[in-house]
């Protein structure tokens, strides 16, 4: 079980619970505002766009190529960006903070 | 060789010079056919603009048959997203479980009656009445108005005559104009109500802007969807395994549609206008010409894609361009892809095979190229 937290673009904090999956599809099953999941997690669509928390950066690992691929066109791109429908829900996740980038 | 095999009519340009040329009616077109620089360009809007002249930067041009600017297609950033954040919330509905319910009874009626069938059309006879039928949905107008849609054809602008056809353009645009004022005469819960109460920076929408979005709506989910749903039908008719294969694991739908998206690439380019003289692929391209991002080439670069020719219904990792990519990508794409994934759903568990009857392919003439996009018609019959 993963503690996961998301804030929104309107400031909101929301922590969620999950055990597997992906984080886009965590985040799509409790209604997080701005994370769409348009292609069900194919890295296809950009809709789960997040910003890693600096100090969770160490358990979220590092982007694969296709995914920095599909984030170098993208506007509001920063060093933290990930897409969640990358990321696996699993232990090693508990506690990190993602920012909803839309 | 099979009806549901589409092969890439880019493959030796991508990969020799990154680039093709055509001519479209005297207004050439550099069409960019690599992954990494068709959403390289796609993103580039400054230098590669939407907002040009309305209709220039559909491929074949429509310049010569409409003036009315469709929105926020031909509209460029920062106003681009203005515009857009009006229509996403409508165009996003799909993702709802109570949206979803609704396309599926429709969806459903269309398969009940192939399955009732000995042989069945299916471009003009399945694929147009489900489109059709869910365009109703989409604009939260009546069922019934399906039925004129339908007597319409497969494409608003092209007919089997002509790929520019003026008549049948304004046939859309007359209809267009009467649904607008009566929506302002009798607001309700449509679409047309939706834009007529919006506003843009403080202002009302005027009417021609409401047109242009409406026309969007109209041209681009029509024969894109019909191409894909048509095409997905070819793949399962000759592929019987594979419906079996999403009855036993529906949780790889989502995996089978994007991969049949990426694979039938249901709209091959999309044209941009060239803001100053730069280059595409080491190309040049010159100021106040056309540039088009070719997402059906892009789909299948093999710089990006694992046997990029094949139907892989699981592929996992799919960063395809089939929906556009960027600030443009389509607004109907939420649409269309819960139309597949349904599709899909209902034809997993309801139909046990499909025997295609009859095939004539629908071959797009590109100048140097010849791309298959779909069927002109396909005569199959469903099995039980």
């Amino acid at each position: 079980m993963a503690k996961i937290t998301f804030i929104t673009s309107d400031n909101e904090s929301v922590t969620v619970e999950g055990t597997s999956g992906s984080v886009m599809e965590l985040a799509v099953n409790n209604n997080i505002k701005g994370i769409d999941g348009d292609c069900g997690g194919v890295c296809s669509c950009a809709t789960c766009h997040v910003y890693v928390a600096p100090d969770s950066v160490a358990k979220t690992g590092e982007a694969s190529e296709l995914e920095n691929d599909m984030l170098e066109f993208d506007d509001l791109t920063n060093e933290y960006s990930r897409l969640s429908c990358q990321l696996q829900v699993s232990e090693d996740l508990d506690g990190v903070i993602f920012k909803v980038a839309k | 060789m099979k009806a549901s095999e589409f092969s890439d009519a880019f493959e030796e340009a991508r990969q020799e010079k990154g680039i093709g040329k055509m001519n479209d009616q005297n207004d050439p077109v550099t069409m960019v056919l690599r992954h990494k620089e068709v959403r390289k360009c796609a993103h580039n809007w400054k230098t590669f603009q939407s907002g040009a002249e309305p209709g220039r930067i559909v491929i074949p041009s429509e310049v010569n048959i409409r003036d009315t600017r469709q929105i926020p297609f031909e509209v460029d950033p920062p106003m681009h997203k203005t515009f857009r954040d009006i229509v996403d919330p409508w165009f996003k509905r799909p993702l709802e479980a109570d949206y979803q319910n609704g396309l599926t009874k429709i969806i459903e009626g269309v398969v009940a009656k192939a399955l009732n069938s000995n042989s069945i059309e299916i471009v003009s006879e399945f694929s147009l009445p489900l489109q059709s039928r869910a365009l109703t949905y989409l604009l939260n107008t009546p069922y019934s108005d399906a039925d004129l849609w339908i007597s319409w054809g497969t494409h608003v602008f092209r007919s089997e005559d002509s790929d520019l056809d003026a008549g049948k353009a304004n046939i859309l645009y007359d209809y267009i104009d009467k649904e607008i004022d009566r929506a302002i005469e009798n607001p309700s819960e449509d679409l047309y109500s939706m834009l007529l109460a919006s506003e843009v920076n403080g202002k009302k929408l005027t009417k021609e802007e409401v047109k242009g979005v409406i026309i969007l709506t109209f041209s681009g989910g029509r024969d894109t969807v019909i191409n894909a749903v048509t095409n997905s039908i070819s793949y399962f008719a000759e592929h019987p395994k594979s419906l079996e294969i999403i009855k036993e694991k529906p949780e790889m739908i989502n995996n089978a549609v994007e991969e049949l998206v990426r694979y039938f690439s249901p709209l091959t380019q999309m044209g941009r206008v060239v803001t100053e003289d730069t280059h595409v692929c080491e190309h040049a391209v010159k100021a106040d010409t056309r540039i088009s991002l070719c997402w059906a080439s892009a789909n299948r670069d093999e710089k990006v894609f694992e046997n990029p020719n094949e139907v892989v219904l699981d592929r996992k990792i799919n960063p395809h361009v089939g929906f556009g990519f960027s600030h443009h990508n389509c607004l109907g794409a939420t649409h269309a892809r819960q139309i597949l994934r349904i599709l899909l759903s209902i034809l997993s568990k309801e139909v046990t095979s499909i025997e295609v009857l009859e095939a004539k392919e629908n071959i797009e003439n590109l100048d140097n190229f010849e791309r298959k996009i779909g069927f002109d018609s396909l005569t199959v019959k469903f099995n039980k």
